[in-house]
């Protein structure tokens, strides 16, 4: 099975705090840590797994600036087969349309059977997959947690829906499907495994390699366009307790007595 | 003007409580307009749901078929292509199926998409100025919808105040023919079943103290001290998801929209940054406790009461002194 996962190079949360600047016209990104996208990290782990079952490549993308290669290296190490980095100037400032219609190019040229996305990105909404599929006129699946190859042209997959349930069903190739976490366990990627791949070649494809007109993407494409950024103010907040370790720890012992939930 | 579309949601025959957000936000939007509600379902479930959703909306529109008993955003996809007017404005709430749903729709209504949109701000001609979250909620962004073609809206649950008010009796047209005019979409993605979330040793949606940890706990082995912190208070211990994705604990004890909802009175909450998919499993207003290393975590919004702190650090000292209060 020809298998594209999409992926997309993020401020990794759970390494960063992040803040507005103080225009507010961006996140601070000095010495922000980025990362590849952790839902996006569960669709190669998917990929390959279907890949070592079934045969078949696995080719992971990603548009994005000059840094983005890392995070397609990275990928490549845990054992995609190739890697395609999207970059152009008439790409930047797209909104989930602009990324979708770049991507659908992408995909009509390599002719996939399976695409993966994640559900969503940490500074995104879970639109991407959800449009390539419409653009390529392919079924789609959100959420998926669960995939198995039953026959040449289908799959059984597992959709989480709301209070933990699962939704099976049987889908047709060629499709898109939207990765939710906890679909497997993401290998792990060590020093070695980066060095082994350190020189393959990346092909870097612009809108022209990909026939994209410049009038779809980027900025003039876009139909949302982010105006500013800044820091939620909601509800009164809680009550930070100060002191030492002690003094906040009697303090909510105290408050816990109170409420009776320690006697 | 813009047909102003409401999706509704509904289960077992019962309406959601976002079609009343969806109205409020319908009518922040433009005040004159006259929002549709569009109620798809079998026989069975769409008479009570469209009675229910006219006393709120002047105009409902009904498509009933046994191709749609189950919600298969596949099927409703090509459906509600047919019968939406192309420069539509449709809103639905941002939840599992709606993700399934709308990014599609907004493709083949050729119409913006404006995802999990958590406030509406102003309205110059056809661009809406809305808010949104970005990084679980770290940061907000303002941003500008071009509404020109038309848009697809999901909004964040509970975000937009619901307009309680059912004065309506609206009309309930029938849509089926038209939708079906074609015939049924082809069937590319059939539903085959449902399988329900697994019990598990405990039943958190019981629990009246809940020690709950998230994804600040680092490591496995850590897990230890929030066990001890759960056994001198005498509570049971939940989590966030990325503990269960991680395998560490049991998908029970997972709290969130897509795990448990909970009530209990008291939530400590451990690690855990206070994004709105787990803020949406707890319910009945806790009293809520949040310790977090990062003063600026959204979990310290909502709870009563903050400690930032480490809580490798922080929490076996407090187990200790609970244990000594108690003894
Ligand atoms: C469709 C969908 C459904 C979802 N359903 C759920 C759900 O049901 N339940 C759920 O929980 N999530 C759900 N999520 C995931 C959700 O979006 C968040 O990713 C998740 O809740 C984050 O969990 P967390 O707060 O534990 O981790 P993070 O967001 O990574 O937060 C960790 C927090 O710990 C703090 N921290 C780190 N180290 C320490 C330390 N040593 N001491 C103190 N604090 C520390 C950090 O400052 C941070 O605030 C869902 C997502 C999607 C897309
Ligand atoms: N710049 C990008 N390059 C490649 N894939 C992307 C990009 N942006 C988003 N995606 C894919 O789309 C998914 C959903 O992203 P989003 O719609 O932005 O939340 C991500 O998990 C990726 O799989």
């Amino acid at each position: 099975m020809e298998i594209l996962v999409c992926i997309k190079r993020v401020p990794d949360t759970s390494e960063n705090e992040i803040t507005v600047n103080k225009e507010g016209t961006d996140i601070e990104r000095e010495d922000l840590v980025y990362s590849v996208n952790e839902w996006d990290n569960y669709a190669v782990e998917e990929a390959i797994r279907i890949r070592d079952k079934v045969g078949g490549t696995v080719t992971v993308v990603s548009l994005g600036s000059e840094e983005t290669e890392e995070v397609i290296r990275r990928e490549m190490a845990m054992g995609a087969d190739k890697g395609i980095h999207l970059m152009d100037p008439a790409l930047e400032g797209s909104d989930g349309r602009g990324i979708a219609v770049a991507l659908k190019a992408e995909v009509k040229k390599g002719g996939y059977d399976l695409v993966l996305t994640g559900a969503q990105a940490d500074d995104g909404a879970g639109q991407v997959g959800g449009m390539l599929a419409a653009m390529l006129q392919r079924p789609f699946a959100a959420l998926v947690n669960h995939i198995e190859v039953t026959g040449a042209d289908t799959l059984r997959i597992g959709r989480e829906i709301a209070g933990g349930n699962q939704e099976f069903s049987e889908i047709r190739l060629p499709c898109v499907l939207s990765i939710q976490t906890g679909i497997n366990e993401p290998r792990y990627v060590g020093i070695r495994g980066i060095r082994k791949v350190a020189s393959v070649e990346i092909p870097i494809h612009g809108i022209s390699d990909i026939a994209v007109p410049a009038e779809t993407v980027g900025k003039t494409g876009a139909r949302v366009k982010r105006i500013d950024y800044f820091t939620p103010q909601l509800g009164k907040g809680a009550e930070i307790l100060e002191g030492s370790d002690e003094e906040i720890i009697d303090k909510l012992i105290e408050i816990l007595k109170s409420k009776g939930r320690i006697k | 003007m813009a047909p102003m579309i409401a999706y509704i949601l509904h289960k077992n025959g019962v309406i959601d409580d976002t079609a009343l957000e969806l109205k409020s936000a319908a009518e922040m939007l433009e005040p004159e307009a006259v929002p549709v509600a569009v109620v798809m379902g079998s026989k069975k479930d769409v008479e009570g749901v469209c009675q229910e959703a006219a006393r709120s909306f002047a105009t409902v529109w009904k498509i009933e078929n046994e191709a749609l008993s189950y919600p298969n955003a596949e099927v409703i996809r090509p459906l509600l292509s047919r019968i939406l007017p192309k420069g539509s404005i449709v809103l639905m709430p941002h939840e599992h199926f709606s993700m399934d749903l709308a990014p599609g729709l907004s493709i083949c209504q050729e119409a913006a998409y404006l995802p999990d949109a958590v406030g509406f701000e102003a309205r110059e001609g056809q661009s809406l100025r809305a808010v949104r979250e970005e990084f679980n909620g770290m940061v907000r962004t303002h941003v500008a919808c071009d509404l020109t073609q038309g848009a697809v809206i999901t909004l964040r649950p509970g975000a937009f105040t619901p307009n309680e008010r059912k004065d309506k009796s609206g009309q309930i047209i029938d849509k089926t023919p038209e939708a079906f005019q074609e015939g049924a979409p082809t069937l590319q993605r059939r539903f085959i079943e449902l399988v329900e979330a697994e019990a598990g040793d405990v039943d958190i949606t019981k629990s009246e103290v809940l020690v709950s940890v998230g994804r600040g706990i680092e490591e496995q082995e850590n897990l230890e001290i929030i066990h001890e912190l759960g056994k001198v208070m005498g509570a049971d211990v939940s989590c966030s998801r990325p503990i269960v994705d991680a395998k560490w604990m049991e998908k029970s004890r997972q709290v969130g929209t897509s795990g448990k909802t909970v009530k209990p009175k008291v939530y400590l909450a451990l690690g855990i940054s206070g994004s709105f998919q787990h803020l949406g499993g707890i319910k009945g207003s806790p009293f809520m406790v949040a310790v977090n290393k990062n003063p600026k975590a959204p979990i310290f919004h909502v709870a009563d009461v903050g400690v930032v702190a480490d809580i490798l650090d922080f929490v076996p000292k407090l187990s200790e002194k609970i244990g000594e209060a108690v003894k």
